[in-house]
């Protein structure tokens, strides 16, 4: 039986806009398991980055509750809620977010110095290989195309060796070739690894390849596995 | 990879920004090395010129304390004057251990300083007045032949200012007498390198003061008696006495409500240069909300990124402490220059001394100086969400 890693009840997210209140995450229930490739689709405002932000305990719930690795961690302090992500949950973004005036493998050994895990260049260098970065290693992220900065975000992410990975539009500045590369490493990931990863995206094409599907609309879950209602 | 290498490294993004902030620094820093080594530089000069004089205490015709401080500094253009018989009266008693009596004079000279016009300074000396100064030596010739003959020794830097020699003739402007020289002192560094010595007599003579003295340096056998030698020449009509210690006291006050002000122009200078670092770091830390916001959600802890602003802080104002000594350091010689320029009185020696301890004081102030500049943009930074910095940056 697989492993719950990720449970949320009545799990909700208001954001404040002027008088008004907005649910960005509107009382949803999920369930994640180990191993799980989960793919959050929906149209933009639907809660997908939110419902993340959650998850990868970057953010805390309105009301609900959300537990993570068997930790309520719905209304966690930041401090504490750091030690949870870090060196657990792996993140990438769309707009890969590393750090400028680092090279590719100086952003993967800064996640491992704020992880507290030291590790091998050698080992790096293997990982590097594995999303195939080997020949650009020492580039700065302005010397790379966006497709590699994505791979660098990833070995980044991995590098940690995390329980699971949030990926929240990782290929939504990729052209569509770059696209399917970064998908391809998803999957053989949590192929072989059996690592769980959850990320939202727009392209249906690359949504259907994940084994969970869940479609978002206004903050709630409108289905878990079928395309059409999206 | 550590908090030192990604600070170091941010800070090569904008090198412009980082320069100019680090000049900014670096001027504060060189304003205060350079202040601090002319308040050396000048007590120490001071302190070598009046440990140079050779006597304790000096008489004088009573007047301004001011006047009679600039008159044993510079033999200032005889200011007034006391009869000899004050020296006759002094010259016995069994505490003196030396004594000379001292006739400054000055003529205006119209062809001094290229043709600009200047003025010379004459002393009336008697030989005891090398007692009193046993550095004194002669580079060329000798003593006078007479006590009224009419012969000068020069100072050093008059006399190669001159281009004089023993055996020359000068001329002293306004008072149509020709005297020759015999000797030139050797250069002792002190004021007497720029005055014309004469008999005592003989610049009486000249000067037309007949039995009239500016001044009478004493030595006592035992410092310790001077308050006691003051004391009992007090009821002495026409004269004051002038110790040492009040010279030093009244030129040292003189100066010291000047360097407040200065120091005062320099603790502003700190401030601006503080304001201005964190000013810039600030900014840059709202440029990076995003990374800063990535560092967090992938283990950064607050301290981690507390750490990364403040070291970046401090390595500007490390780079700007080093850069301003250095500043100091090879800039001395023109802030010196410029100094001894609009100095009403300068010592001889040099006025900018920077010592290593005024640069490490300077280091470490500017190490301090970073450590509070960084203080708020570290807080701010650290204080960041991490999602509200992610989004915020996007």
């Amino acid at each position: 039986m697989k492993k719950s890693i990720v449970k949320a009840e009545k799990l909700t997210k208001i954001y404040i806009r002027g008088t008004e209140e907005v649910f960005a995450v509107n009382g949803i229930d999920l369930e994640i398991y180990d191993g799980d490739f989960i793919a959050l689709m929906g149209p933009s405002g639907s809660g997908k980055t939110t419902l993340l932000d959650l998850i990868g305990c970057l953010d805390n719930a309105s009301s609900g509750s959300l537990e993570v690795f068997g930790r309520n961690v719905s209304n966690v302090k930041e401090s504490a809620l750091v030690g949870l992500r870090r060196g657990h949950i792996g993140f990438i973004f769309q707009d890969f977010l590393l750090i400028p005036s680092l090279t590719a493998i100086e952003n993967v050994e800064l996640s491992l110095y704020f992880a507290r895990r030291p590790q091998e260049r050698k080992k790096l260098l293997q990982l590097f290989d594995k999303v195939g970065l080997g020949h650009c290693v020492n580039h700065l992220p302005k010397e790379m195309s966006g497709g590699e900065r994505q791979r660098v975000a990833i070995a980044r992410a991995l590098a940690v060796t995390p329980k699971f990975l949030i990926a929240d539009e990782p290929t939504g500045n990729l052209d569509t070739k770059s696209s399917q590369e970064i998908f391809d490493i998803f999957k053989k990931i949590n192929k072989e690894e059996g690592l769980t990863i959850i990320l939202a995206t727009h392209n249906p094409k690359l949504g259907s390849r994940a084994d969970r599907v869940i479609y978002l609309k206004d903050g709630k879950i409108v289905s878990k596995e079928e395309s059409s209602l999206y | 990879m550590n908090v030192f290498s990604v600070a170091a490294k941010n800070l090569t993004r904008k090198k412009v920004r980082t320069v100019l902030t680090i000049g900014g620094v670096a001027i504060a820093i060189a304003v205060l090395v350079s202040l601090w080594g002319f308040d050396t530089g000048y007590q120490r000069s001071l302190n070598a010129d009046i440990d140079k004089m050779g006597y304790q205490l000096l008489v004088t015709a009573k007047g301004c304390p001011y006047e009679a401080a600039t008159l044993m500094l510079q033999g200032g253009g005889g200011l007034r004057y006391m009869d000899e018989s004050v020296y006759q009266k002094i010259v016995g008693d069994p505490r003196i251990d030396k004594i000379t009596p001292q006739l400054v004079a000055t003529s205006y000279d119209p062809a001094r300083q290229a043709g600009k016009g200047g003025v010379s300074l004459y002393m009336g000396i008697e030989k005891s007045y090398l007692d009193l100064k046993p550095w004194s030596k002669f580079k060329l010739g000798k003593w006078f032949s007479s006590d009224d003959a009419d012969e000068v020794i020069m100072g050093y830097e008059v006399a190669e200012y001159e281009q004089r020699a023993p055996g020359d003739k000068i001329f002293i402007p306004g008072r149509n007498e020709v005297l020759t020289v015999v000797g030139i002192f050797e250069r002792n560094g002190t004021q007497d390198d720029g005055i014309i010595f004469m008999p005592l007599k003989t610049t009486q003579k000249i000067f037309e003061l007949p039995g009239k003295l500016t001044g009478i340096g004493i030595k006592l056998k035992d410092m310790r008696q001077i308050a006691k030698f003051e004391e009992d020449l007090y009821n002495v009509p026409g004269i004051q006495i002038i110790s040492l210690a009040q010279v030093k006291g009244t030129i040292l006050n003189l100066i010291s409500s000047a360097k407040a002000m200065t120091n005062s122009v320099a603790l502003i200078a700190v401030l601006i240069a503080i304001i201005g670092v964190a000013n810039t770091i600030l900014m840059s830390v709202f440029e990076r909300t995003s990374e800063i916001g990535v560092m967090k959600a992938i283990g950064a802890s607050r301290l981690d990124i507390f750490k990364i602003v403040w070291v970046e802080t401090t390595l500007i104002c490390i780079g700007g402490g080093i850069l301003g000594n250095c500043i100091a350091l090879f800039g001395g010689q023109t802030i010196e220059y410029v100094l001894k320029k609009v100095l009403p009185y300068a010592p001889k020696g040099r006025l900018v001394v920077i010592t290593p301890d005024i640069l490490l004081v300077a280091f470490v102030g500017a190490l301090v100086m970073g450590l509070v500049a960084g203080l708020y943009p570290a807080f701010r930074a650290s204080s960041m969400k991490p999602i509200e910095a992610i989004r915020k940056g996007e």
